[in-house]
């Protein structure tokens, strides 16, 4: 759709994965996991209502289609989102209220390392763009924290961050994914 | 004023680094940024996909069209802007008016555009882009001017094109120049490399880079000219990241289903059908000028140095 695709297809199959862009309904055919990439969330909503692809992918991710969201993606998957463009709707399907550029404008965007549960102990470099803050959660795990906010939940079959790790040059969270989509569900 | 690498803060993090400020660009990736003059064009601009607006007194074709002195804009028509969307919002200072930059910076502006659109404070320098905490994207006709303003800092680049005509000869040939400049690299040893960044005035770390990934090391967009929803997927196909749209939209009879088909076109860049269906009904694009009709004086592309 729009936003940083490109550096996830790298990160990805650097992982071991095939790769494919999803812009319309037939590409979400056979995959076994499906990234929500950064970006602007507003776009990405409205191109995917444009063509159809919204009603599509709220099945297959309900259906439990594998599912990495970062940073914008995550505000897609949002079941509440604050501060966002009027009346803006997503998939709602992730249970929890996310504030859009919670973290401030970009003067604002950050790096910090996280400690992220099931990662081996050391640290992850979190890149943080115009990062939704995460205010409410409801039924999901939470897998890392940031300054007493979290910045990583799991709910079932998605993970959803609020940093980049597709900017990072860290794959382990891409490793992990690539290795969940190909479990069986 | 922030360190080259961003500033470190007392839990450890860092703030306005290198890889959050070309990051930001990244997110931008495969999207149109679109010119607008008051907070209703940015909502507009919002609701038809944009991924981010750039605020400005002028568009382009305005600030052909009326001549005199074009500066950075006033900051409350900026901070309106800046309330009115929850997209990135971007906003243009002159070519070496660092002052400028500081006071956008201030505004807590998202990128700032050092835009030949706007005329030059130095014709010299262009501003040392490293010690901002927000990022900069510049213009650029060649690998060699696309390399320079990355040496200075700049998180993006755009292709000059030219601005406010309508006419999308000029980006196209900048996109063509910088992809031309990096194939040349391809094969070439390292002494032909320095050879090379000594006759395009490049710096040589920058071009090593551009060899190795075979593309420019920043996001690039392109901009100048683009009018069409045909025009923006001519400059994906052309492989640029994503496009401006200045005088384009506002300029033309129904902006908002012009404003939308052009990021439908953006992103189906490489689907006639859908830039078929989309570029239906638009009503009349902006009127558009041919380039040879300017006065050499007047054209925007030849400032920046």
């Amino acid at each position: 759709m729009q936003g940083a695709f490109a550096e996830h297809v790298r990160a990805l199959e650097k992982a071991g994965a095939r790769t494919r862009l999803i812009r319309t309904q037939e590409d979400l055919e056979g995959v076994d996991g499906i990234v929500l990439p950064g970006g602007e969330s507003t776009t990405m909503t409205m191109l995917m209502e444009r063509v159809g692809l919204l009603e599509p992918l709220r099945d297959a991710i309900q259906r439990g289609l594998a599912t990495l969201a970062t940073c914008a993606g995550m505000i897609v998957l949002a079941r509440d989102i604050t501060d966002g463009m009027g009346g803006q709707r997503g998939l709602g399907l992730l249970d929890v209220g996310v504030r859009r550029n919670g973290y401030g404008r970009q003067v604002d965007s950050f790096e910090a390392q996280l400690h992220i549960d099931g990662l081996d102990g050391k640290t992850f470099p979190g890149v943080f763009i115009r990062a939704p803050l995460v205010e409410r959660t409801g039924d999901v795990e939470v897998i890392a924290s940031y300054d007493h906010h979290p910045v990583a939940v799991r709910q079932g079959r998605i993970v959803a961050l609020c940093f980049h790790p597709e900017l990072s040059g860290d794959l382990r969270l891409h490793r992990e994914f690539v290795r969940m989509a190909g479990a069986k569900n | 004023m922030a360190e080259r690498n961003g500033a470190r803060n007392g839990n450890g993090s860092v703030k306005g680094s290198f890889k959050v400020k070309a990051g930001l660009a990244q997110m931008l990736k495969g999207g149109v940024i679109m010119d607008v003059v008051t907070p209703e064009h940015a909502r507009i601009a919002q609701d038809a996909g944009a991924c981010a607006v750039m605020a400005l007194e002028r568009v382009p074709a305005d600030i052909r069209r009326e001549g005199g002195v074009a500066r950075m804009s006033d900051p409350d028509l900026i901070k309106s802007i800046m309330v009115a969307v929850t997209i990135p919002v971007m906003a243009k200072c002159r070519i070496g008016h660092f002052v400028e930059a500081q006071v956008l910076e201030a505004l807590g502006i998202d990128y700032i555009d050092e835009s030949e659109v706007l005329t030059p404070a130095d014709e010299e320098n262009h501003i040392d882009k490293h010690p901002f905490k927000v990022p900069f994207v510049c213009g650029c006709r060649d690998l060699g001017e696309a390399t320079r303003r990355i040496a200075e800092g700049a998180a993006m680049i755009r292709t000059k094109g030219e601005a406010g005509t309508g006419n999308v000869v000029e980006a196209v040939r900048h996109a063509r120049a910088v992809n031309a400049g990096i194939r040349k690299l391809q094969g070439m040893n390292h002494a032909e490399l320095v050879r090379e960044a000594k006759q395009i005035g490049a710096p040589v770390e920058v071009l090593a880079e551009c060899q190795k990934l075979g593309r420019l090391p920043v996001v690039n967009f392109a901009a100048g000219g683009i009018a069409t929803p045909a025009d923006a997927a001519l400059m994906m196909q052309l492989g640029v990241d994503g496009v401006f749209v200045g005088s384009g939209i506002f300029k033309s009879e129904d902006p908002l289903k012009r404003a939308k088909a052009i990021v439908a076109a953006t992103t189906y860049f490489d689907k006639p059908d859908m830039i078929a269906e989309v570029s239906a009904g638009l009503g009349e694009a902006m009127r558009g000028l041919e380039i040879p009709a300017i006065p050499k004086d007047e054209l925007l592309a030849a400032r920046g140095w």
